[in-house]
C-alpha cells in the first residue's frame, strides 16, 4: 500500500470520527466550536516548521516558512484563548 | 535531543486523539473547558514533538514565529469584543488558508533543491495550494462584509457563475499542467487564479448568508489543512484537517437547514443585503398600519406577567444590548416573573452567537433554549419580546407561499398573548421580506435602539 493511499484511509475514517463526534456538540457552544476548530487547525504549524527548519532550506523558503509558523501561531494561541475566554462565560444559574 | 520516526507518529497519534476528546468536550457546557484543555495539551505535545524531529536543522526562524505569532493571537483573543466574534473567525480562518499555500509553496522549493519531486507530491501539492488560496482570499472577503468595510450586499453581475465554473476548469488544467512541468511559475499561477476564485465565490453572498459562510469557510480551513497533511505525509494534520472540515460542513448543513435553503443556493448567492438608508420609523409604521408602543406601556405588560420569553438577535449584537437585558431579566425575575431566552440557529452572524453574548452577559445557559424546545412554550407566555430580530419571526415563512422565506422553521412568537417588538425603524430584515408579524393584533413595536429601550423598560419597570 502506498503511502498516499495510506493517508486516503486515514482521512476517511478520520471524517467518519469528525461527523460523529460534531453531531454531539450542543447547539448553545456552536460559536466555541468554531473558535476551537480555528486553534487546532492552526496544526498546520507542523508543516511551516518543516519548511522552515528544513536543512537544504534555501532564504526564500526559510522565509515562507517563517511567515507560516507566524500565521499558524496566531491560530493556536488566538483560538485557544479566546475559545476558553467564552467558555468561562457559560454559567448555570447558580 | 531528537525522536525516532515512530516515536514522532506516537506522540501524533496522542495529540489527534487528544483533539477528537477536546471537540468531544463540547458536547455540553459543563465538559467543555476540560475539552479545551485536551486540546491545548494535545497542541502543545505535538509542537514540542516537532520541534525534536531530525528532519528540522533550524530553529530561529520557528521561534521568532511562535513568539511573534503567539503573542499576537493572545493579545487579540483577549481584546476582542464577543460581538466581534464573526470577524475573528473569518480572520483566523484566512491565516490557516494563507499558511497553507505559504507551506505548499515552501515543500516544492525545499524538495526541488533535495531533488526529492515525485509525481503524488506535486498533485497533492497543486491541491493544498489551491484550497489554500480560496480559503484565503474567501475569508477575507468575508472578515470584510463583517467589519463594514466592504458593503453587505451581495455582488452580483452577468455571467458571474460561468466565470467561476471557467477558473474552476482552468484550475485543474493548470493542476495538470504543474503535475508535467514541475514548474514554480505554473504552481504560482495556479495559486493566483485560486485568490481569484476565492474572492468571487463569496462577494455574491449576502449578509443574511453570513452564518453559513463562515461555517462554510470553517471547512475549507479545515480541508486545506488536511490537503497540506497529504503532502508532508503527517498523519496528525489529515486527521485534523478532516475532523475541522467536517464540523465546518455540518455546521452549514444545520446553518442552511435552519434557513429552509438548499447549501447550492447560498453559494450561487445573491440573497439579502444590507438593510437601507432610515426613514421616519413613526411615520412609516402608521402608513403601513402597525401599532406602536412606549417602553412604558411594554413594562406595564410586563409587570403583569407571570412568563415571558425574549428573543434576541443581530440587532442585540449590533447595540450591545445583551447587558441590558442581564439586568432586565434580574429585575423581572424579583417580581417572579419567569423569563427565558429563545435562539434560532441562525441568529446573528455565526452558529451560536446569541449564545455567547447572552452567556457574556452573565445570563445562566439554562434558560437558553434553542428553537425546538421553545416554540411549544409561547402558548403559554404572556409577553414575548423581540429584541433585534427579524426573519427568524416572520409568520409569513408558515403562512405565505409566494415568500421568499416560505418554508423556514421560526420562533413561533406571535403565539404569545403579547408581542413587543424593538425596533430602530420599520425597514426589512436581511432578507428583504416584510415580517406579518408587525401586522398581527397582539402586536406592538417599541421604536428606539435595542440597548436604550431595554434601559428604559428596566426603569420603568422599577418605578412602577
Amino acid at each position: 500500500m502506498s503511502e498516499t493511499i495510506l493517508n486516503l484511509y486515514i482521512f476517511v475514517l478520520a471524517c467518519f470520527i469528525g461527523y460523529q463526534v460534531v453531531w454531539g456538540v450542543t447547539s448553545s457552544l456552536h460559536t466555541p466550536l468554531i473558535s476551537l476548530t480555528n486553534a487546532i487547525s492552526g496544526i498546520i504549524l507542523v508543516g511551516a516548521m518543516l519548511v522552515s527548519g528544513f536543512a537544504q532550506a534555501s532564504g526564500g523558503a526559510q522565509f515562507l516558512g517563517f511567515v507560516a509558523v507566524t500565521l499558524a501561531s496566531i491560530n493556536i494561541f488566538g483560538g485557544f484563548v479566546v475559545t476558553q475566554r467564552m467558555l468561562s462565560m457559560f454559567k448555570k444559574k447558580n | 535531543m531528537t525522536l525516532s520516526p515512530a516515536l514522532l507518529a506516537i506522540v501524533y497519534l496522542i495529540s489527534g486523539c487528544l483533539f477528537i476528546l477536546g471537540l468531544k468536550g463540547l458536547t455540553h457546557p459543563t465538559t467543555a473547558r476540560r475539552g479545551n484543555v485536551f486540546a491545548i495539551v494535545g497542541m502543545a505535545i505535538a509542537i514540542l514533538a516537532t520541534l525534536m524531529d531530525p528532519a528540522i536543522a533550524s530553529y530561529g526562524f520557528i521561534f521568532a514565529g511562535i513568539i511573534v505569532g503567539g503573542s499576537i493571537g493572545t493579545f487579540i483573543a483577549l481584546k476582542i469584543k464577543m460581538t466581534d466574534m464573526p470577524q475573528l473567525v473569518a480572520a483566523l480562518h484566512s491565516f490557516v488558508g494563507l499558511a497553507a499555500v505559504l507551506v505548499a509553496i515552501g515543500t516544492f522549493l525545499n524538495h526541488r533543491t533535495a531533488g526529492t519531486l515525485e509525481p503524488e507530491l506535486v498533485i497533492e501539492l497543486g491541491i493544498g495550494a489551491f484550497i489554500g488560496a480560496i480559503t484565503f482570499t474567501g475569508s477575507l472577503i468575508a472578515f470584510g462584509k463583517l467589519q463594514g468595510l466592504l458593503s453587505g450586499n451581495p455582488v452580483v453581475f452577468p455571467y458571474q457563475h460561468h466565470l467561476n465554473l471557467g477558473l474552476g476548469i482552468l484550475l485543474l488544467i493548470l493542476t495538470y499542467s504543474f503535475y508535467t512541468t514541475h514548474s514554480l511559475g505554473v504552481l504560482v499561477l495556479l495559486t493566483l487564479i485560486a485568490l481569484a476564485l476565492g474572492f468571487l465565490l463569496i462577494i455574491p453572498i449576502g449578509g443574511a448568508d453570513m452564518p453559513v459562510v463562515i461555517s462554510m469557510l470553517n471547512s475549507y480551513s479545515g480541508w486545506a489543512a488536511a490537503a497540506t497533511g497529504f503532502t508532508l505525509n503527517s498523519k496528525l494534520l489529515i486527521i485534523t484537517g478532516a475532523l475541522v472540515g467536517f464540523s465546518g460542513a455540518i455546521l452549514s448543513y444545520i446553518m442552511c437547514h435552519a434557513m429552509n435553503r438548499s447549501f447550492i443556493s447560498v453559494i450561487l448567492g445573491g440573497f439579502g443585503g444590507d438593510a437601507d438608508g432610515e426613514e421616519s420609523a413613526f411615520a412609516s409604521a402608521a402608513e403601513k398600519g402597525v401599532k406602536s408602543a412606549s417602553p412604558d406601556d411594554a413594562a406595564f405588560f410586563m409587570t403583569n406577567a407571570s412568563k415571558i420569553i425574549i428573543i434576541p438577535g443581530y440587532g442585540m449584537a449590533m447595540a450591545q444590548a445583551q447587558h441590558a437585558l442581564k439586568e432586565l431579566s434580574k429585575t423581572l425575575e424579583a417580581l417572579d416573573i419567569e423569563v427565558k431566552y429563545a435562539i434560532h440557529p441562525v441568529a446573528g452572524r455565526m452558529p451560536g452567537h446569541m449564545n455567547v453574548l447572552l452567556a457574556e452577559a452573565d445570563i445562566p445557559y439554562d434558560s437558553v433554549l434553542e428553537m425546538d424546545e421553545i416554540n411549544p412554550e409561547f402558548a403559554t407566555t404572556d409577553v414575548a419580546l423581540v429584541v433585534g430580530a427579524n426573519d427568524i419571526t416572520n409568520p409569513a415563512a408558515e403562512l405565505d407561499k409566494t415568500s421568499p422565506i416560505y418554508g423556514m422553521p421560526i420562533l413561533q412568537c406571535s403565539k404569545a398573548k403579547q408581542v413587543f417588538v424593538i425596533k430602530r425603524s420599520m425597514n426589512t430584515g436581511y432578507a428583504g421580506v416584510d415580517n406579518l408579524l408587525y401586522y398581527m393584533d397582539n402586536c406592538s413595536l417599541v421604536f428606539g435602539d435595542a440597548k436604550e429601550v431595554v434601559e428604559n423598560l428596566v426603569l420603568s419597570i422599577k418605578e412602577s
